[in-house]
C-alpha cells in the first residue's frame, strides 16, 4: 500500500499574526513558518502505518512557493520516502490544490492519501473534501482514530454531538485531527538523511491546472477589539459585579 | 437569485443552527429553498415549513440518508441545485463535511465560515483564528457558502407555510458505511446555543475535577466548555471543545477557569458579551481579554462562587 500526504506551509500557530497596514494581507515577512499541524499528525499516521508494515511507502507533497519544500524535507525527516514539490506562487485556493492533487494521485497512484482537517492560516476546511469529490472517493474527515484493515479503513471521527465511525473503502481520503496521534521529532541524523531522499518538482502550470483564484480578497483587517476589562479582588466582588453591573446572572 | 439551504437535523428534529443559517440565508436573497435530504424526517419537514423566512421545502426521503454520508448527500444536493445562484449550509461538523464535496462537483471556490453578508456576492470571514477578517467576493457563477450560525441571529420558528415538494433521490454511493455515533446526551443547554457557558482548562487537574464547574453549571442553567489540552487529557468529551479547531461559542456569559488563553481557544469564544478568568496565574494571556479577571487559585474559587450564587435568588435563566 501507498500513502500520499499533503503538507502546507502556514504560519507557525505560536505567531501572534498581524494584519498589514495597506489592509492586503498579513505580515510574513521574517515570520517563522512550520508545517500546518494536523499535517504533521498526517504524516505521524502515514508513518506509523508503514512501520506497523501495512504500507511500502509513503509520499510527502507540498504546493506552493519554492520555500514550501522545507516542510516536504521535514515530512522526510519524520519518515516519508520521497517528497513532492509543485511550485504556484501567490494565493491558492482550496479547490485549485485539490484539482492539483488529483493530478498527483492519478501520477503516483496511492491507496490512501492523508491530509490536515483544516489549514491555520485560511481556515477554509475544505480541501480533503474536495479532492475526494474529484476522484470520487470516500471521504473521512476529522478523524482522531484510524484502524487499517483488509480493503477498507475504520476511522473515528470528531463530531459536534461526540464521535463518529465510519467504515470507508480503499482508496479513501482521510483528514486528521490534532487528537489522532502525537507527532514525532525529527532527529539530526534523520534530518541529515533527509536531505538525501528525493524531491520530485513539478510546475503548477505543467499540470494543466488553472489555478487563478475564484475568490478575490477586497481587504483584511484587524478584528474589533474587546475594551480591557478588571481584575477584581474576590468572589464576591465578582458575583456582585456580574449581577448588578454586567446584569448576566 | 434563489438561495438553497441544506437543513441539519437528526431526523427527528431540526438541528437548531438551521435557524440560524436560514437568518443569514434570507440576508443573501429573500428566495429561499431548504433542502431536506434524510429518512423519515417528515417532522423535521414540517418544522422547516413553518418557518416564515422559508419559500418552498425540498424533502428527498430514503434509507441511505439516515446518516448524513457526504458521498450520498452531495449527489442529491448537485441534483436540486440546478435553479440556484446560492448553496448554503451551518459551519459546523455536518456542512464542513459535506460542502466542499459539493463545491468541487460544481466547480465553484468555497466561501467557508461567513460572520457577515455584505452583499450577494461578499462576504466577511475570520481568517488566522480570528485574528484577521478577510473581506472576500466570490466570482463563480454558484456560490457554496457556510455560514458561522452564532454570528446570525435564529430566524422565526413559526408562521410560515411554505410549499413542500418531494425531490428526486441522487445516485447511491456504497463507498462508505455508517457503523455507529457515540453522542453525549445532556439535559443542560447546547454549548453552541447557551446563555452562559463556564470552561475548563487543564488548570481543572483531572476529569472528577469537573464536577466543581458542573454544580455552577446546574446553578447557571450554563453549557460546559473545555479547552482542547483538558480535552486531549481526558478530562471530558470532545464535544466539550471551545476554540479554532471546536465549536464557537457568543454566550452572554463565558467563564474560563484554568485556562490561559491560547489565540486557538480564544477564536472560538472572544466574542462573548461577557468574558470571566479564573486563573491563579496573575499574566496568563486570558486576563487580556476578560472584563472580570480574577487571578485565584480555582479550587478555593470555585466552592465559593457556588456559595456566593446560592445566596442570589434571582439568578435569571
Ligand atoms: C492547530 C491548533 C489548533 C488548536 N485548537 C484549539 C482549540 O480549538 N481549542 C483550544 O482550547 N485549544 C486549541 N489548541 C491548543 C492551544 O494552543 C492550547 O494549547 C490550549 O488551549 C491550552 O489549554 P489550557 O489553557 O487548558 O492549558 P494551559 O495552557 O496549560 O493552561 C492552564 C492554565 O491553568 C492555570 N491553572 C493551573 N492550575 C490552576 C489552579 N489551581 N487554579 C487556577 N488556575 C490554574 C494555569 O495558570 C494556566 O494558565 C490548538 C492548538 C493548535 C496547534
Ligand atoms: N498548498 C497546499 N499544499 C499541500 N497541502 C495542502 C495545501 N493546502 C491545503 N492542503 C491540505 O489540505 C488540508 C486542509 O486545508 P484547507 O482546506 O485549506 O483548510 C491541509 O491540512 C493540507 O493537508
Amino acid at each position: 500500500m501507498k500513502i500520499l500526504v499533503a503538507v502546507k506551509r502556514v504560519i507557525d500557530y505560536n505567531v501572534q499574526v498581524r494584519v498589514k497596514e495597506d489592509g492586503t494581507g498579513v505580515v510574513t515577512d521574517n515570520v517563522k513558518m512550520s508545517t500546518n499541524p494536523p499535517d504533521d499528525n498526517a504524516i505521524e499516521e502515514a508513518v506509523k502505518i508503514k512501520e506497523a508494515g501495512k504500507a511500502k511507502e509513503v509520499v510527502a507533497v507540498t504546493i506552493g512557493e519554492d520555500k514550501a519544500q522545507e516542510t516536504v524535507r521535514k515530512a522526510l525527516a519524520v519518515g516519508a520516502d520521497k517528497g513532492i514539490h509543485v511550485k504556484v506562487d501567490g494565493i491558492i485556493e482550496p479547490l485549485a490544490v485539490s484539482k492539483i492533487l488529483q493530478k498527483i494521485v492519478e501520477k503516483e497512484k496511492p491507496d490512501l492519501v492523508f491530509m490536515g482537517k483544516q489549514a491555520i492560516d485560511d481556515d477554509c476546511n475544505q480541501t480533503g473534501q474536495m479532492l475526494a469529490a474529484l476522484l470520487n472517493w470516500p471521504q473521512a474527515t476529522f478523524a482522531s482514530k484510524i484502524e487499517v484493515k483488509d480493503k477498507s479503513l475504520e476511522v473515528t471521527r470528531e463530531v459536534d454531538e461526540g464521535l463518529e465511525t465510519i467504515e470507508t473503502n480503499i482508496p479513501s481520503i482521510v483528514t486528521c485531527d490534532l487528537r489522532l496521534n502525537e507527532p514525532r521529532y525529527a532527529s539530526l541524523p534523520n534530518i541529515m538523511k533527509a536531505k538525501k531522499k528525493p524531491l520530485e518538482q513539478i510546475n503548477a502550470s505543467d499540470l494543466g491546472v488553472d489555478t487563478k483564484p475564484r475568490i478575490e480578497q477586497i481587504k483584511v483587517e484587524e478584528p474589533p477589539k474587546r475594551k480591557a476589562g478588571i481584575k477584581v479582588a474576590n468572589v464576591a466582588e465578582l458575583v456582585q459585579k456580574l449581577k448588578n453591573e454586567a446584569k448576566v446572572i | 437569485m434563489s438561495v438553497l439551504l441544506i437543513a441539519e437535523h437528526n431526523n427527528k428534529e431540526v438541528k437548531p443552527f438551521t435557524y440560524n443559517a436560514i437568518s443569514a440565508a434570507s440576508q443573501i436573497d429573500q428566495d429561499l429553498h431548504v433542502l431536506v435530504i434524510g429518512h423519515s424526517c417528515e417532522a423535521v419537514v414540517k418544522s422547516i415549513s413553518e418557518v416564515p423566512n422559508v419559500k418552498k421545502v425540498i424533502h428527498v426521503d430514503d434509507a441511505t440518508y439516515e446518516n448524513y454520508l457526504p458521498e450520498n448527500f452531495a449527489s442529491v444536493v448537485i441534483k436540486n441545485s440546478e435553479n440556484f445562484s446560492h448553496i448554503v449550509c451551518s459551519a459546523n461538523t455536518f456542512g464542513k463535511n459535506l460542502m466542499p464535496r459539493v463545491a468541487a462537483l460544481l466547480d465553484t471556490s468555497q466561501v467557508s465560515d461567513i460572520v457577515k453578508v455584505i452583499s450577494a456576492d461578499t462576504f466577511l470571514r475570520p481568517i488566522y483564528a480570528g485574528n484577521a477578517f478577510a473581506t472576500v467576493k466570490s466570482t463563480d457563477v454558484k456560490k457554496c457558502i457556510t455560514i458561522r450560525p452564532t454570528s446570525f441571529d435564529p430566524a422565526p420558528t413559526s408562521g410560515g407555510s411554505a410549499e413542500i415538494v418531494k425531490a428526486e433521490k441522487g445516485e447511491a454511493s456504497t463507498l462508505t458505511k455508517f457503523i455507529k455515533r457515540e453522542e453525549v446526551k445532556s439535559d443542560r443547554p447546547e454549548l453552541g446555543t447557551a446563555r452562559v457557558v463556564i470552561s475548563g482548562g487543564r488548570g481543572m487537574g483531572s476529569g472528577d475535577n469537573f464536577k466543581l464547574i458542573t454544580a455552577i453549571a446546574d446553578k447557571l442553567n450554563a453549557a460546559i466548555g473545555a479547552s482542547r489540552a483538558a480535552v486531549d487529557a481526558g478530562y471530558i468529551t470532545n464535544d466539550h471543545q471551545v476554540g479554532q479547531t471546536g465549536k464557537v461559542v457568543v454566550p452572554d456569559l463565558y467563564i474560563a477557569v484554568g485556562i490561559s488563553g491560547a489565540i486557538q481557544h480564544l477564536a472560538g469564544m472572544k466574542e462573548s458579551k461577557i468574558i470571566v478568568a479564573i486563573n491563579k496565574d496573575g499574566e496568563a494571556p486570558i486576563f487580556s481579554i476578560a472584563d472580570y479577571g480574577l487571578e485565584a487559585d480555582l479550587f478555593e474559587a470555585l466552592p465559593q462562587f457556588l456559595e456566593e450564587l446560592n445566596k442570589l435568588n434571582t439568578i435569571q435563566k
